[in-house]
């Protein structure tokens, strides 16, 4: 039951195989069994969980939506009201919201029961969950032969992990530069940032409000396309939103890509690009040509430029998001002497390094003086980089790279050296940069047997085509691979 | 541009974060690093070409100047480390 897809369990569910308390009673017992090992979950709320899946159980008696009685883990960022919401934050670590983030209504409304809260890199910073103040998540799978501690990615590593390891059937993302492709890449699963506007964003705590947008993870494309199908939509809360239709992105998946031009940019092959990796792209390609795909070099030749250009923007823009937290209206207080070292002690005691890095970083970039040299230059290369994908989509339909430069590292590895760190993200920044949907495919394991993605990068709102794409790549890749550390295996 | 430890400790206090003498050199190295790696850009020719500030590619709606919500304090007060009747408490702030 607990290695069913959304898909099957969804159809299950209605054939009445088995209820969906019965589905969350199962996905409760192994996030008790296995929560205390891989720390997936920062809250779980399994009063909450069973009430949901008896709701589920009487409305599967008539027509019910699409995620009734599905299981789903909830990354620590949406707010959800009643149920503490920390973003991996000791200044958030008591914060119980009043309200329900749109993405997370919109999953209730779908009938969707949330087992609880995913750990995450402390407000989505960092690209190993390393940052979180609650914790590591131990990724599920396991180099052969070797029991090291590997991190699951970041920052939605808890969700990533939950749902590679059955602690859920999909889960809820956030992506600013890479957060729900690289995690997805690491634990062997599917991950999808839609086009920016697509998710609204309400109710999510921010951190780069020009880059943030939800997705989902899950273990098949297909189930993405049922998640984000059902996360998606117009929000006038949201001034980004984007006021336009959701297509049925599941029916997408079927869709084949005879007949479609896929680029590959030549741009992302970098001198140290590992062997295992290029051949698996290779590998990439030929499953498209199979399929009756087209493929096309293309150039992007700003994309050097993306992660610098990103480690600007983004702790400018959490620099300004982050100064609400002052220890006055919510969140954590430390005492001061007097209004503004209460600030300073708020925030110094509530922090963890990497995000005072960021918002020193942001508060540099945007200080008089330095504003033309930093910020303004940045955003005019963010044009550049935009203007890149806007070309090569004259030519092609969709793109295909690898989703990260490595697979999962171990735990404390990368840490003396932030920009090192930030390297993981050299793939998927420049997506966020352009705001474009990418989606991160399992495709095989490196020799050493740990899971390795495919990133399918499509035009702004054509999500259906990099779904269309992805799908063709699970196809052609046939991934039935399982993490070691997993609900029903015996580590 | 290599930043020194008065303006380590000026970003600090701009970002209202209390640093420790101690932290100065820690992040001192650590931002002069991150920054020496973004002066890649300096090489690319930006000339003509307009800043990108989102990735929206749509103008901000207008909409009516109405009132949609309100009159909710107990919610927006609930999570207040401190407060007094209806306000958020701060220490003092005028003598």
């Amino acid at each position: 039951m607990l290695d069913l897809s959304i898909a099957a369990a969804s159809e299950a569910l209605r054939r009445r195989e088995f209820s969906a308390r019965e589905l969350t009673q199962a996905h409760l017992e192994a996030i008790a069994a296995l929560n205390p090992r891989v720390n997936a979950y920062i809250t779980v709320t399994p009063e909450m969980a069973l009430a949901q899946a008896d709701a589920a159980d009487k409305a599967l008696a008539a027509e019910a939506p699409a995620l009734t009685g599905i299981p789903l883990a909830i990354k620590d960022l949406f707010c959800t009201a009643g149920v503490r919401t920390t973003a991996g934050s000791h200044i958030l670590e008591n914060f119980v919201p009043p309200y329900e983030s749109t993405v997370t209504a919109n999953l209730l409304r779908n009938g969707a029961v949330f087992l609880g809260k995913a750990n995450l890199d402390e407000f989505a910073m960092g690209s190993s969950n390393m940052t979180s103040a609650f914790g590591a998540v131990e990724n599920p799978w396991k180099r052969r032969g070797d029991d090291t501690a590997l991190v699951p990615g970041g920052s939605s590593g808890g969700s990533a992990a939950a749902v590679a390891a059955r602690l859920a059937m999909g889960a809820t993302a956030t992506d600013t530069g890479g957060s729900i492709r690289q995690p997805a890449s690491f634990c062997g699963i599917a991950g999808i940032k839609p086009t920016y506007g697509r998710c609204s964003r309400w109710g999510t705590v921010a951190f780069a409000s020009s880059l943030d947008q939800a997705g989902p993870v899950a273990r098949t494309v297909e189930d993405c396309a049922i998640l984000l199908t059902a996360m998606s939509g117009f929000d006038p809360k949201d001034s980004t939103s984007a006021d336009r239709p959701v297509p049925d992105f599941r029916a997408a998946c079927g869709r084949g890509v005879k007949g479609l031009r896929i680029g590959i940019p030549r741009e992302y092959r970098p001198d140290n690009l590992p062997a295992e990796i290029e051949a698996l792209w290779q590998k990439g390609m030929a499953w498209l040509r199979e399929q009756g795909a087209e493929i096309v070099d293309v150039s992007l030749p700003h994309t050097k430029y993306g992660l610098a250009t990103y480690y600007i923007v983004a702790p400018a823009e959490a620099s300004s998001n982050l100064a609400r937290y002052d220890g006055v209206r919510f969140g954590r207080r430390e005492k001061g002497e007097d209004l503004i070292d209460l600030y300073e002690r708020t925030r110094a005691a509530g922090f963890g390094a990497e995000v005072k890095r960021r918002i020193m970083i942001g508060t540099y970039v945007l200080s008089a003086g330095y504003y033309d040299a930093y910020y303004l230059r940045a955003q005019k290369v963010r044009a550049l980089i935009q203007r890149d994908f806007t070309e090569a989509f004259r030519k092609v339909d969709a793109l295909l790279t690898p989703t990260a430069p490595s697979a999962a590292f171990a735990q404390g590895e990368n840490l003396d050296d932030p920009v090192k760190m930030y390297l993981n993200d050299v793939f998927t920044v420049p997506a966020n940069m352009a705001g474009i949907p990418g989606l991160s495919v399992p495709a095989a394991l490196d020799a050493s047997g740990l899971p390795l993605g495919l990133q399918v990068l499509g035009r702004p709102f054509d999500e259906e085509t990099v779904f269309a794409v992805g799908a063709a790549i699970e196809r052609g890749a046939a991934f039935t691979h399982a993490p070691r550390l997993r609900a029903g295996a015996s580590a | 541009m290599s930043l020194d430890p008065a303006t380590i400790r000026r970003i600090a206090k701009l970002a209202r974060l209390h640093v420790e003498e101690k932290e100065v050199v820690r992040l001192q190295s650590e931002l002069n690093s991150i920054l020496g790696w973004i002066e890649q850009l300096n090489e690319v020719d930006i000339e003509h070409v307009a800043p990108l500030t989102g990735a929206a590619q749509m103008a901000l709606r207008l909409r009516e100047d109405a009132v949609t919500d309100g009159g909710q304090q107990e919610a927006v007060l609930a999570n207040a480390p401190e407060r007094v009747g209806d306000f958020y408490a701060v220490p003092k702030v005028v003598e």
